[in-house]
Formats: structure tokens, sequence, C-alpha cells
């Protein structure tokens, strides 16, 4: 008797939880159906071209999301490309390195960082990084790296490398508090060993940690990555908003969720909110891609690992 | 995720609170839309409730355009914009629609330009070349040619417009489209348009921001930014051929140059107004009501109430626009929106 109704018990928790994930999945699915409803008249007249089109011009009602496109991929990967070597450095040195007080110290106060609600990156972005940006960073750039395109053009100050600068300020905390743990889940016995060897301190942190953290590390990137991709006010208030897609970082660029967050409640025609809608579903779609191919990666770099 | 915040962001503004209901003993109005007018609303809002403590209005600046597309899928009870409905908008209308201008405002040019303490004077065609990238530099002899007696600094221009979909660049769009051919054929007006050239700002507040911190850029927002946060302003050429600094007076007059040739439903664009005093790029800002909120068979509630509250904001309300840089309808003007009053919640069945 008892053991029945203690199955029927479990019966029923399974049933609930299984309909809780459920319904997340499907909020998933809605959403997805919902965006492409919404899109339909847009992707009718555009069709695949709109990936590529950089013409966007809501007065001639036409449309094309590639400057937006090449906005959120490139401001993005930068910010990862600034973040990820900054976020292994500070993992690195909290576990291996700093005595166990001020560890727990800069631990709490790079958390802190990601409590930071994005509109005050933004403002902050304006009234500091900007003109810090403008006054000295980009003249030492372009007077001393000229020659390369990247650091061409009127230093504004806004533009796309100083959406990359704050969106790197924005993931770093996300990518450190994995990386942490993931250093934290190698054995210690496998320090001991490298020492054992004769290793240095740095000889073991390369060969018996970062080594063997890779996948870790990856996955870790690819949530930062997925924060990036989707960030929208700190983004729209220092990226410029010229969709335009240009060579140097100091341009000024859009990305795909500040057009949407820019454009949506003043969109008059219906031609222009379907076409938004489509930017959102590209944005989905990117989203998903990069997460789907990282995803992979990670599973490579685990199955190499384990061999 | 991140992304996920967005649509539902987007789902939620489809979703408003449904049409007004009793709520406690007071009667609720609710309306949505323009966002240049706010402020002054919702001072309009609360001084009325003391006035007639049985009507509660409720207003969302969600911006004109979704203002508009509420109030034709009828959830709420009226809306409010900075441009006139198209007509293929007002054919979606259940039943007529109205258009009441409420007060005035101006889009004025803000620049920041070390060094010079006196207003520029900019002319149309002058304005039109620095919106299309044609003149690069602030001491450009034909801006030189204009200001002889201001010594501008060899920087270049940055053109700083608004990112954001807004009311203030249609206002601007329209009036560029008006003074040059070339605007109009290149570019058009509209809440947004394909800048030739620039960054954006998102908000008054964006490009207030950017104005203050780049040495040389050269922005538009509306009146009461610039009064607020102390900025230079442009003076503008007017169609007369006087150059005119944005205040009430003269925003005012910009309505005065244009009763004439004033349309009976008041949907007109007052930009590059005649006269000597108007300044060019004034506008109206527009209340949106239907004759009749309830079946049209019978007077409603709500319907009396609201038009009991416009005919007060046109003429008590109108005292409280100055202090919040609005300017007022001109009186001559503002007796003939509330003659159009009349037609709110009569009794006969159109359509």
């Amino acid at each position: 008797m008892r053991n029945r109704a203690a199955n029927l018990g479990d019966r029923r928790f399974q049933r609930t939880l299984m309909a809780l994930s459920g319904s997340v999945v499907s909020v998933l699915g809605l959403i997805a159906v919902y965006l492409v409803k919404l899109s339909w008249p847009a992707i009718r007249e555009f069709g695949l071209p709109f990936f590529w089109s950089t013409d966007w011009d809501p007065v001639k009602d036409h449309f094309g999301a590639g400057a937006f496109i090449f906005g959120t991929v490139t401001s993005s990967f930068l910010a990862l490309l600034i973040a990820v070597p900054l976020s292994i450095s500070v993992a690195l040195f909290l576990t291996e390195l700093a005595p166990r007080k001020i560890a727990a110290l800069v631990a709490f106060m790079v958390e802190m960082l990601a409590a930071i609600p994005s509109v005050v990156y933004g403002l902050w972005g304006i009234f500091f990084l900007a003109p810090l940006l403008r006054l000295h960073v980009q003249p030492f750039l372009s007077r001393h790296f000229g020659w390369v395109f990247l650091f061409q053009g009127p230093p504004y100050g806004i533009g796309m490398f100083a959406a990359a600068l704050i969106l790197a300020i924005m993931v770093t905390p996300t990518i450190t508090a994995i990386c942490r743990e993931v250093f934290r889940a190698v054995p210690e016995t496998q320090r001991e060993a490298a020492l054992g060897l004769g290793a240095t301190k740095w000889e073991t942190i390369q060969l018996a940690v970062v080594k063997s953290s890779w996948s870790g590390i990856f996955g870790a990137s690819i949530l930062g990555l997925g924060r990036a991709l989707g960030e929208t006010m700190a983004v729209t208030m220092l990226i410029g908003n010229r969709n335009e897609i240009s060579a140097s970082l100091f341009a000024p660029g859009q990305t795909m969720a500040s057009v949407i967050a820019n454009e949506y409640a003043e969109a008059e025609s219906s031609t222009h909110i379907a076409a938004l809608a489509y930017v959102g579903l590209a944005l989905f779609i990117v989203s998903f891609v990069t997460n789907f191919i990282a995803r992979r990666i990670v599973l490579r770099l685990q199955g190499g690992a384990s061999r | 995720m991140r992304f996920l915040c967005i649509f539902t962001a987007l789902l939620s503004i489809s979703i408003l609170p449904p049409r007004a209901t009793q709520a406690g003993d007071a009667l609720t109005l609710n309306g949505a839309g323009a966002t240049f007018p706010y402020p002054l609303y919702s001072k309009w809002f609360s001084e009325y409730r003391k006035i007639d403590p049985s009507v509660e209005i409720n207003y969302q600046s969600i911006g004109s355009g979704g203002g508009i597309r509420q109030l034709l899928e009828n959830t709420i009870d009226f809306g409010a914009s900075d441009s006139p409905m198209k007509d293929e908008q007002l054919a979606k209308a259940k039943t007529p629609l109205f258009h009441f201008p409420m007060v005035m405002g101006a889009v004025v040019l803000t620049y920041n330009l070390p060094g010079v303490h006196q207003p520029i004077k900019l002319s149309p065609e002058l304005l039109a070349d620095l919106f299309l990238g044609k003149i690069f530099y602030w001491n450009d002899p034909k801006i030189v040619a204009l200001n002889p007696e201001i010594t501008l600094p060899d920087v270049p221009v940055m053109i700083v417009h608004r990112s954001d979909g807004s009311g203030t660049t249609s206002i601007f769009t329209d009036y560029l489209a008006k003074v040059s051919p070339e605007w109009k054929s290149r570019v058009g007006s509209g809440t947004a348009v394909k800048w030739p050239l620039g960054i954006g700002g998102k908000g008054n507040e964006g490009v207030t921001g950017f104005v203050k911190n780049s040495p040389g850029a050269l922005g538009y927002i509306e009146l009461l930014y610039a009064e607020k946060n102390n900025l230079q302003v442009a003076h503008l050429k007017n169609a007369a051929g006087v150059f005119v600094k944005p205040e009430a007076k003269s925003i005012t007059a910009a309505a005065s140059g244009f009763l004439r040739e004033m349309p009976k439903d008041f949907r007109v664009s007052i930009t590059n107004a005649p006269g000597s005093g108007a300044y060019p790029i004034s506008a109206f800002t527009y209340l949106l009501v239907y004759r009749n909120l309830g079946d049209g068979k019978s007077v409603d509630a709500k319907t009396e109430k609201l038009k009991r509250f416009i005919a007060w904001a046109l003429t008590e309300g109108q005292k409280l626009a100055a202090s919040l840089y609005y300017a007022p309808l001109p009186e001559s003007l503002s007796a003939k929106v509330r003659m159009q009053l009349k037609e709110i919640g009569s009794k006969e069945l159109v359509k």
C-alpha cells in the first residue's frame, strides 16, 4: 500500500517537472513561430538577400540587415577577443596565485561587475569611456598604427571600438566565474604531479591546469558570447548607430538588437515592422548557429581531452 | 538569454492594459502615444485630477507610432502623436477620428564649438548641405559668410542624429525636405530615415550627450532639452529671410502664419512657416480622439469626460505650457480647435 502511494507521488512529481520543462521548451518554439509570423511579409518581400543587403531605408520601405548582422558579430567577437584572455588571467590569479583573502575579495568585486545594469554601463561609456577613447586612446592608436585599416578615420570616441570594450567589460564576470570553477575542478594531484616532475609554477599552470581546461574555457566563452550577441542598451548607447559596414574600428556601426530597440516603437509602415521582426529572427538564427557550432567544438575538445 | 528579453519586451508592448474599466469610483481614461509632450501631459493630468476627481487619466508615452497603432486596435481611449495620421491610417478607424492640436514645440539645432559664445546663424540651404555631408569644416566659407562676427574654429563637423525612430526626426526631416529638393529626393522624411552621414544617439538625451562631449558636433533636439541643459542653439533663417531664435513666441508665431491655410482637420505640417517672426522648425502635437468611444447611439460617460478635459487643456491648460518650454496655441487657432470639440460625442452615426 505504502509503496504504491509513494509511487503515485513519484509519478505525479515526475509529470509536474516534465510539464514545467516542456513549458520552457515550448516558449522557445512559440517565440520562433511568432517571429516568423510577424516577419512573414518581410521574408516574402526581401527573402534571403535580406541577410547581406545593407540598404536600410525606412522612407523608401526597403530593408536589408547586412550591416546589423556584421555589427553584432563583429562587436561580440571583438569583445571576446579582449575578455577571454583577461578572464583566464583573472581566474588563474584567483585559483592559483592569490592568497585566499585577496582572492575572495577580488572574486567578489569581479562578480559585482555583473550586477551593474547595462544602462549604467551605457552612461558610464558615454561620459567616461568615450571621451577617454576620443582624447587619448584613439589619437595614440592612429598616430602609431594609423597605417592599419582598423585604426583609420576620425576619432569620435563612440563607435565599434567603444561598444566592443564595454561588451568585454560586461562579459568578463561571466567568463571569469566559469573559468574559476573549471580550474578548481582540476585535481590537486595533477598539479602535484607536475611540480613533482620539477615544473616551475608557470609550467604547472600551463601544463596541468590550462591544458586540461580548454573545453571548459571554451564553454565559458560561449556563455559570454551569448550575452554579448543580445546585449542591447549599453551597445545602442555607444556604437554610434550608423547603418554601415566599415573596416575601421573607430567608425560607428549598428547591431541587430539595437536597431530593433531603436526603431520598433515609432515604426510606421507595416513593412518596417515586419522587417524589424525579420531582424529579430536573424538574431535568433545567428545566436542559434553560434551556440550550435560552439557546442560541437566543446564536445570535440572534450573528446580529445579524454583520449 | 538576452535576446529573449527583447522579444518578451516586444510582446508586452502589444499587450497594453485592456480598454478602460471603472477603477474604484473614478472613471479611468487610458491614452498612449507621443513622448515629446509627455512632461506637459502628465502635469495636465495631475492638475486636472484636482479639478475633476471623478476622472483619472493614464498616459503611456510609448511613441507616436505606437499610440496610433494602439488606437486603431482599440486598446486605448485616446492616442497622441507628433505628426498627423496618414490617410491610409485614418481609413482603418472604426468611427471618425479627430486631430486636436494641443500645444506646440520646436526642433532646435545645438552644437559644440569651443570658444564660440554667441549663437551661430544658419540658413536652410546651409543646414541641408551640412546634413547631406557637403560641408566638412566649421570654418567653411559658407558658414563664415553667414557669421562674419564669429571666429569659427577649424574643427570637422560631426553630425549627430536620433538613432531611434522619433517624431522629432520626422519634424526635422520634413523641414529639410521642404527647403532642399536634394534632401527630398535623396533622403526624404519620416520618423527614421537613411542618414547620409553622422552618428546616432538614442533619444534627445543621447544626442545631447554626444553633442556635449564632442567638439565640432551638430545635432537636432527638442527645445525643452536645449533649455534644460543650457545648450547653445542656432538661430535659423525662416521663410521670410529673418534669423529667428527658437522660443515660445516664435513657435506660436509659426502657427499664426499658417492660420489662413489651416485645413479643417488640422492635419498640416507647419514647418517653414511664413511670417517674419516664425521659427521654421515648429510643430503641433496632437491628441487623437474618436467621435465616440461607446456604441455611438448614446453619449457615453467616457467620451464626455475626455471632451471636458480637452476643453480645459485648450484654455486653462495652455497657461501651464510655457513653464515647461512648450509654446501655447495662438488664441485664434485655439478657438477653432474648441469648435471642433463639438463634434466629439455627437450622436449621428457615420459609416
